[in-house]
């Protein structure tokens, strides 16, 4: 028989048989999360199913960081629910401005390479870094593994993503990456799991290999593990990585060594052009942070940016470090005093003006440039504002300039 | 609450095209509340700020490729089925979003191509996985779901599934043969 995906194999562990793409098996969960945003339904739901013990209160993990701290009444009364139902069940529960909730589980070791972890929220995705098989999920879904432990699913197809070659100097992990959602496109891995591969991929620090995972799910995947070649964690793990002669539906291979900074242009994170098709468009707002780049190289990168230097003045750059654990090791590497100097406003720890609820919301025909992972319409909050993607470096030079801005040579007109 | 799903459906489409993601189907900053009815009154607020006024209880979505795509919320098909949305009909949809539907007993009808138009009358066969349009004659064979969703669906969601079964129930080995 063939050799078997990391999926296959991480699945199979959990299914404690053999399993093959496209079976459909019952799996042991091992960690789960749900943010303010999923978890009220869910714990609702659980109730609903007649839920009183949750299966492993341990590995049940509550984060909240979407509406944090909360914004208006009804969201606060929503967070007490959380809390209640924490304390009650004897979960887990991380408040508010320790960070997004993703960042906390990495940062906490809640989830762990070779895990199975189901989270509600689309970009748990981003724990495949970590080299374990995580997917974003529902309230209902995530009701049912408080309840059992447990969840079905389709062993997915996997593609393979080969990134050839050594990135220019200049181009980040970001850039990596929206190249590669941009290749995919918006549905061009639904349902699949992706596996990163390459010497671009190996190099890549954690928090890079993080920005990386997080945004699979920008092409429909339901996993996106990372080559675990180069992954250092602060304790030891098994790797898994896939067998000779494994199964691939795709393989599809993206020479970076030529690679410009990449930008996602309104309104889709695969709208993804050169950053010579967007350089001179007047910004208003720009934002760094998200679980896809508000750990402490995003911000550092910003940092080396800006640096002595001061934002335009018709700008405002909003920056929400990823935890507390990234603001307060920028406190103490001077990289916050260097983006506070620079005219940089920082928000709580947490998912900030992402998902449009409060916190920067911006204005009609406003053009904001973001380091986050989504632009859809409305997205942050407005559906007549017009936002792009990009890394925190480019975010940082067109905050400087007013405009957008390539960061690798600076050009802005 | 959730609609019986052995039953014949019809009702008037509402047709839109590829991705639309689950920030139009429910914008993030209405996300926050338990209450399915709040939901409902934002429903594809910024992609038909007409549908509200416009739909009727028993009507369908009809959209292209890759519905649902972008956020895990199933205050996205909370938001369709508590506005009166009986099934959604797409060529392609996400993956997130296909389980919340089913997880809450929303029909859903994977249909590769077909000829609807917004207005059309539609009758919807859930046991047989047809869609059929007036206007047209046509009848649509929509793909077959795998067996535990369609468990979960005639149970009307995963709720009074796990009631039903207590646990999920799959075959050891499962290997549908539809993609």
């Amino acid at each position: 028989m063939s050799g078997r995906t990391i999926a296959e194999q991480i699945i199979g562990r959990h299914a404690d048989h053999d399993v093959r793409a496209d079976d459909v098996v019952i799996v042991r969960v091992d960690a789960a999360m749900a943010t303010d945003t999923t978890a009220p339904f869910a714990i609702e739901t659980f109730k609903e199913m007649g839920g009183r013990r949750v299966w492993n209160p341990e590995r049940m993990v509550f984060v909240i960081d979407h509406a944090a701290p909360a914004p208006t009444e009804a969201i606060a009364n929503l967070h007490v629910l959380m809390r209640t139902f924490a304390r009650e069940t004897g979960s887990v529960l991380h408040e508010i401005g320790r960070g997004i909730g993703h960042q906390v589980m990495v940062e906490n070791a809640h989830v762990r390479p070779g895990e199975l972890v189901l989270g509600a929220d689309s970009h748990t995705v981003i724990y495949g870094a970590l080299n374990a098989f995580a997917s974003g999920v529902g309230s209902t879904d995530l009701a049912a593994v408080m309840l059992t432990g447990r969840t079905w699913m389709r062993v997915p197809r996997t593609i393979r993503v080969e990134l050839v070659g050594d990135a220019p100097t200049g181009i980040s992990p970001k850039d990596l990456t929206l190249a590669i959602v941009g290749r995919l496109g918006i549905d061009g891995a639904t349902g699949r799991a992706i596996e990163y591969t390459g010497a671009a991929v190996r190099a890549l620090s954690l928090d890079g290999r993080l920005t990386m995972a997080s945004m699979a799910v920008e092409t429909g995947a339901v996993a996106g593990l990372v080559d675990a070649d180069g992954l250092t964690l602060p304790y030891a793990f098994t790797a898994t990585h896939a067998e000779a002669g494994a199964e691939y539906e795709q393989v599809i291979t993206i020479d970076v060594r030529e690679l410009t900074p990449q930008i996602a242009l309104p309104h889709s994170p695969d709208s993804v052009v050169s950053i010579t098709h967007a350089i001179g468009t007047r910004i208003d707002m720009a934002f760094i942070g998200t679980c896809t780049n508000g750990r402490l190289e995003d911000l550092r990168a910003a940092a080396d940016v800006l640096r002595g230097k001061h934002i335009a003045s018709h700008v405002r750059l909003i920056i929400a470090p990823a935890s507390r654990e990234v603001f307060a090791a920028g406190l103490r590497d001077g990289t916050i005093a260097t983006l506070t100097d620079a005219g940089a406003s920082f928000i709580t720890p947490g998912c900030g003006p992402c998902v449009g609820t409060h916190l920067g919301v911006p204005g009609n025909d406003e053009v904001v440039i973001s380091a986050a992972n989504r632009n859809f319409q409305g997205r942050m909050g407005n559906p007549r504002a017009n936002v792009y993607l990009a890394s925190p470096a480019t975010v940082a030079a067109s905050a400087l300039h007013g405009v957008i801005t390539a960061s690798n040579t600076g050009a802005h007109a | 609450m959730t609609v019986p799903a052995t039953h014949m459906l019809s009702g008037h489409a509402h047709v839109y095209g590829d991705n639309v993601d689950t920030d139009r189907i429910i914008p993030g900053k209405y996300t926050k509340t338990l209450d399915k009815r709040q939901l409902a009154a934002h429903a594809l607020e910024d992609l038909d700020p007409a549908f509200r006024e416009r739909v009727r209880v028993g009507d369908f979505i009809v959209a292209g490729d890759n519905f649902g795509c972008g956020s895990s919320r199933e205050q996205a098909p909370i938001a369709l089925q508590a506005a009166g949305v009986h099934a959604v009909l797409a060529r392609s949809f996400a993956a997130i979003f296909h389980r919340n539907a089913i997880n809450i007993g929303l029909p859903l009808l994977e249909i590769p191509e077909y000829d609807i138009v917004t207005g059309d009358l539609l009758h919807v066969d859930l046991d047989a996985s047809t869609a059929a349009v007036e206007r047209t004659g046509l009848v649509y064979v929509a793909h077959a779901l795998p067996p535990v969703m369609v468990a979960i669906l005639r149970a009307g969601g995963l709720v009074p599934y796990l009631a039903a079964h207590g646990d999920f129930v799959v075959p050891a080995r499962s290997r549908p043969d539809t993609t």
